[in-house]
């Protein structure tokens, strides 16, 4: 089920959320919609769902027409940063909910919680209230939750966005494999290019309500069209007018062709890489990133003057 | 795009409005039911009361107000109220700190008997009060008809405010700043003064104002206990209720009127220290 | 020690002005054992006054908790303009003389009022008679499921209703099983304070019922009624049932309110 948001603008008050935005995006596909905070990600994701209303624009859920539909009519499941799980209810009722309100016949309704719970690996939890999980388990109850109602695409916003860094790395690997199981169109919302990278097969990069770019991880990573995606999507040096990654620059103790001169501030040894902190001679802040192997092998030390040679660099015209 | 895919796009553009038209005449029947049913109960008949009161024209409502015997149940009610929230201030705060911070057998059930002012009809509260400072009292202590059975009695219709408004602050109140303060080497006292108070203050005041608006506005109690003596004991609402009975209802609403200023300016005081105080927490 | 005196200060504090008078009415009404108290009540008057007032309170709280679930509602979940007008006309009520309430009705449904004349033409009497005391009371008891429902509809958030929508819950299906169950306990709480005030409300009915007896009284005017008669065995015994119930109503909110605290 593919989803296209058409010339969609949405101000709130004097502070214009989305300005003219629109993208595609396709069937089966699994998209993040990345940017930083106020970047008009959350409102696009909610205008796609139904609970916000576009100034302009329209909303196509697999080629129909969905601006018109209120949320309980789009058939969308919806993930919020929160959980909003249902604190009276049990996980299993909680899960039941959709289908519940659709009126399905009972034996059906135990049937989609079971395997959805099984799913979600919550199967022992079902007579639990939500207060008892942890914050894991609760999102994952309300991913199938979500899911009950057999979705034509699934939202995400800021899924993992409340929980400690190694339940969310756990989960995330957790979302990529349920998205090759269960193939729904999904989008979410994160502002944390890392994560962005791992779990998508499409970025979309938004800044101040304006998509800046959208594409597969890779060619935004290599192929960056302004300097925000640029810096947002990775790490980068600016060196006279041009941008750089740490890992696109060659460190050596003779002056190359377009190489500039720094100072080493600090060496950081994190395993295999090595971060080079160094001072340019306007003392602008560079950061090479070099192997174990090259660090040894170049003998480098804090306090030496050296020569940083860009080895793949971009120019942005100005905006 | 095809002309039929435009004509979809028309239709379902309807469509939206529609749908947006059903969320807002929800919006709005909710919103009708509560304006009707307040404009009803609530703002007619006051604006029923304050036509009441202009009929003898600005002359006949102060003349009304000016009286003697308005002006006495008007100074009484306002000086016995402020004593009670004055002695609320102190009493209530002692209360509500022992509360929290004491423990002793029984602490549940004191807890709990705070609220009975709230749930007791104020007319059974009057004549309880009776029994024991009346005549008939068996400790020997006679205040019947007096203004010291006001302030009774008022003091006890106000007693679960201040000390409702300051517990849930105190309890929230964290322990340790005081700890801080004591390492510091402020002494009990100072602690209390320099850190305690500082934090309660906006809930001891806005159970001040509740209990001025209660006392100020109280009638039940009063009614038995206090005997009414125009001059003596008689407060605005008894006043008032003198004049409805008499058949003079333009002098009856027109201390009416003043009264119902008086609850405005406090509600809005309340409403006032709320704001302030929550934009501090923010802060 | 400062605490221990802080403690006898507050305990005697209550003992002087709540427990003590609560105490002495309780041995008064029964130091002769119960027929008295139970004779006073079972006059048919006084069996009358308990009736009317538990009818009232029947008419007075389910419209209050309906008002005061629409209004909450209202007021945290919707914008309009003048939000604080409402917010102020809502709490008013608790700040209000009672007897000012009283006339007001009074001014309004009476023989001169703007209401009383079309009502006295086609026969409907409110003044003196159940359908004012009825209005007072919800006047008089207006705020309270509003006040206990709106600080706990703002904590919850909307999130968990705007979950029910994605799921396909309409509006009706969402406030029933959203909604209101996450509130309950604030309901609850709000229902109680407005019986309670509905079942003791004094000052306001005392003005607009005329004080019928056997007709327009209720169990608080009855008290006083006995007691002007010099019937004190009579106005303590109604006295105490209604002491009884309002210790009903504190037992049920001390049962609740953890409840709602943790909900």
């Amino acid at each position: 089920m593919s989803i296209e948001v058409r010339n969609v603008s949405k101000r709130f008050g004097s502070f214009t959320a989305l300005d003219d935005v629109s993208l595609e995006v396709e069937g089966g596909s699994l998209t993040a919609l990345l940017g930083p905070s106020g970047s008009g990600k959350s409102t696009l994701l909610r205008i796609i769902a139904g609970l916000e209303e576009p100034d302009s624009g329209d909303v196509l859920i697999s080629g129909e027409l969905a601006t018109a539909l209120r949320p309980q009519k789009r058939n969308v499941g919806f993930v919020f940063q929160h959980y909003a799980a249902f604190k009276h209810m049990t996980v299993w009722d909680n899960v039941a909910f959709g289908l519940s309100v659709r009126k399905r016949p009972k034996a059906e309704i135990r049937d989609r919680v079971d395997r959805l719970l099984q799913l979600v690996q919550l199967e022992a939890f079902g007579h639990r209230y939500p207060a008892q999980l942890s914050g894991g388990q609760r999102q994952r109850m309300a991913l199938a939750r979500a899911l009950a109602p057999e979705p034509r695409v699934l939202l995400l916003d800021e899924p993992f966005g409340a929980l400690d860094a190694r339940v969310r790395a756990e989960l995330r690997e957790w979302l990529r494999h349920l998205h090759e199981e269960v193939h729904v169109t999904t989008i979410f919302v994160t502002h944390d290019q890392e994560e962005a990278m791992d779990v998508a097969d499409q970025i979309v990069v938004l800044n101040a309500g304006r998509v800046e770019q959208a594409g597969a991880p890779a060619s935004l990573y290599d192929e960056p069209r302004t300097e925000f995606v640029m810096r947002f999507v990775g790490e980068v040096n600016r060196i006279g007018g041009s941008f750089v990654r740490p890992h696109d620059l060659d460190i050596g103790h003779e002056p190359l062709d377009g190489a500039v001169e720094a100072m080493i501030d600090r060496i950081s040894r994190l395993g295999f890489e090595t971060r080079v902190e160094l001072s340019g001679a306007d003392g602008e802040p560079i950061i090479v990133q070099i192997t174990r192997d090259q660090l040894e092998e170049l003998e480098l030390e804090r306090g030496q003057i050296v020569w940083v040679t860009p080895a793949r660099e971009r120019v942005f015209a100005a905006s | 795009m095809g002309s039929l895919a435009n004509d979809a796009i028309a239709i379902a553009r309807r469509a939206r409005s529609l749908g947006a038209r059903r969320d807002r005449a929800g919006a709005a029947l909710s919103l009708g039911i509560v304006t009707t049913f307040l404009t009803l109960i609530v703002v007619l008949p006051l604006a029923a009361l304050v036509w009441e009161s202009k009929k003898a024209g600005s002359h006949g409502f102060w003349a009304a107000i000016s009286s003697p015997e308005a002006v006495a149940a008007l100074k009484l009610t306002l000086g016995a109220s402020l004593v009670v929230a004055l002695l609320n201030a102190v009493l209530g705060t002692i209360t509500a700190w022992v509360l929290v911070r004491d423990d002793f057998r029984g602490k549940a059930l004191v807890n709990a008997i705070i609220d009975l002012p709230f749930a007791l009809p104020t007319i059974v509260a009057g004549l309880t009060l009776l029994a024991l400072y009346g005549s008939r009292s068996p400790i020997g202590i006679n205040v019947a008809y007096t203004r010291g059975a006001v302030v009774l009695a008022l003091l006890f219709v106000t007693l679960p405010f201040v000390v409702r408004t300051v517990q849930p602050v105190l309890r929230e109140l964290d322990v340790e700043m005081e700890a801080a303060a004591a390492s510091l080497g402020a002494s009990d006292a100072v602690a209390f003064r320099r850190i305690v108070l500082p934090n309660i203050l906006p809930g001891i005041l806005s159970g001040v104002a509740l209990a001025l608006a209660k006392a100020v506005g109280e009638f039940g109690s009063l009614v038995i206990i206090t005997g009414n003596l125009p001059y003596k004991t008689e407060v605005s609402s008894v006043y008032i209720f003198g004049r409805i009975e008499s058949g003079d209802t333009p002098a009856a609403a027109a201390v009416a009127v003043v009264l119902l200023v008086i609850s405005f300016v406090l509600l809005l005081t309340i409403g006032v220290i709320r704001h302030v105080t929550t934009r501090h927490d923010r802060g | 020690m400062a605490k221990r005196s802080l403690r006898s200060v507050a305990l005697g504090y209550l003992v002087v002005i709540l427990v003590g008078p609560l105490g002495i009415v309780f041995w008064r009404t029964f130091q002769h054992g119960l027929a008295p108290a139970w004779n006073a009540l079972s006059a048919h008057d006084t069996i009358h006054a308990f009736e009317l007032t538990l009818i009232i309170s029947a008419i007075a709280v389910p419209i209050n908790t309906v008002f005061g679930i629409v209004c909450a509602l209202a007021i945290v979940r919707r914008e309009f303009p003048a939000k604080g007008l409402l917010n102020a006309f809502i709490d008013l009520p608790l700040a209000l003389s009672p007897v000012v309430v009283g006339l007001a009705l009074f001014l309004l449904y009476g023989r001169q009022g703007w209401l009383g004349p079309w009502l006295t033409a086609h026969g409907i009497r409110v003044l003196f008679a159940v359908p004012a005391i009825v209005i007072a009371t919800i006047f008089v008891s207006l705020p309270f499921v509003a006040r206990e429902v709106v600080p706990t509809l703002r904590e919850i958030g909307d999130e968990q209703e705007q979950a029910a929508r994605t799921l396909g819950a309409g509006g009706w299906q969402t406030f029933w099983r959203i909604t209101l169950p996450s509130i309950r306990w604030a309901v609850t709480y709000g229902v109680i304070l407005t019986t309670a005030r509905s079942l003791g409300e004094y000052g306001a009915v005392a003005v607009v019922s005329g004080r019928i007896q056997g007709v327009t009284e209720t169990a608080t005017l009855r008290v006083q009624q006995r007691y002007e008669s010099f019937d004190l065995a009579g106005a303590y015994a109604i006295s105490i049932v209604l002491a009884l119930l309002a210790v009903g109503v504190l037992l049920a909110m001390t049962l609740i309110r953890p409840q709602e605290e943790t909900a």
